[in-house]
């Protein structure tokens, strides 16, 4: 059953086609899985929604690519990455490489800023006051910032 | 959320997360999540509650400078 109902899919579509510019690919990293649960083996309750969550948004804009990875095949690299638990996804264009990111379903209120981050990276903008532009440029030091949230 | 993530773009010295609190238990307990949206900053800086954008960027340089 489709997570998206069809009007808002439609309502996507509009708002994809007037405001995303570019092109965004979502690196999203889960747990692809089999139908045998091996006991003690690590389990991701919210990998399937996020998933196809994600490929029902992808299919909501040619401008959107989701690709997948299996966390469990692909360690290595997820810890390249820096993902080190999923599900996890990457909002990433040409020019922004993967440091907006979500762990977890983006349900509720956190699927409308999916939906405005997937435009402000494929279009390239991010409206921030010059102020904050200019203190940004100052930063000598990387910043992790993590916002815990629950689904709204 | 989405203060944190523009400053991301905007800046290749920052990566920001979006954690869902419910299903990252251990991470919650970790950073005593009590209530949401709870924001940590380079494990040094936190606070609860949504902040215009300047006060965020304060709490930012605030976390680099500790």
């Amino acid at each position: 059953m489709a997570l998206l109902r069809e009007e808002d899919a439609a309502k996507l579509r509009e708002i994809f086609d007037e405001r995303l510019k570019g092109d965004v690919t979502l690196v999203h990293y889960t747990q692809i899985a089999g139908k045998l649960i091996v006991p003690g083996a690590a389990t991701c309750p919210a990998c399937k929604d996020t998933r196809e969550l994600l490929q029902e948004l992808a299919d909501t804009s040619d401008h959107i690519t989701l690709e997948l990875h299996d966390f469990a095949a692909e360690v290595d690299q997820a810890a390249k990455v820096g993902v080190e638990k999923i599900p996890a996804t990457l909002v990433t264009s040409a020019a922004s490489d993967g440091r907006v990111r979500y762990f977890g379903v983006p349900s509720g209120y956190e699927f409308a800023s999916l939906v405005e981050d997937v435009i402000d990276v494929g279009s390239g903008t991010s409206e921030l006051a010059a102020e904050t532009e200019e203190a940004l440029k100052g930063l000598q030091k990387d910043v992790h910032i993590q916002v815990f949230v629950t689904p709204t | 959320m989405r203060t944190a993530h523009k400053l991301a773009m905007a800046s290749p010295r920052v990566t920001a997360d979006m954690i869902e609190a419910g299903e990252f238990p251990e991470l919650s307990q970790r950073y005593s999540v009590m209530a949401v949206p709870k924001i940590v900053i380079n494990e040094t800086t936190s606070f609860e509650g949504a902040l215009p954008e300047s006060m965020f960027v304060e709490k930012v340089l605030e976390a680099v400078q500790a």
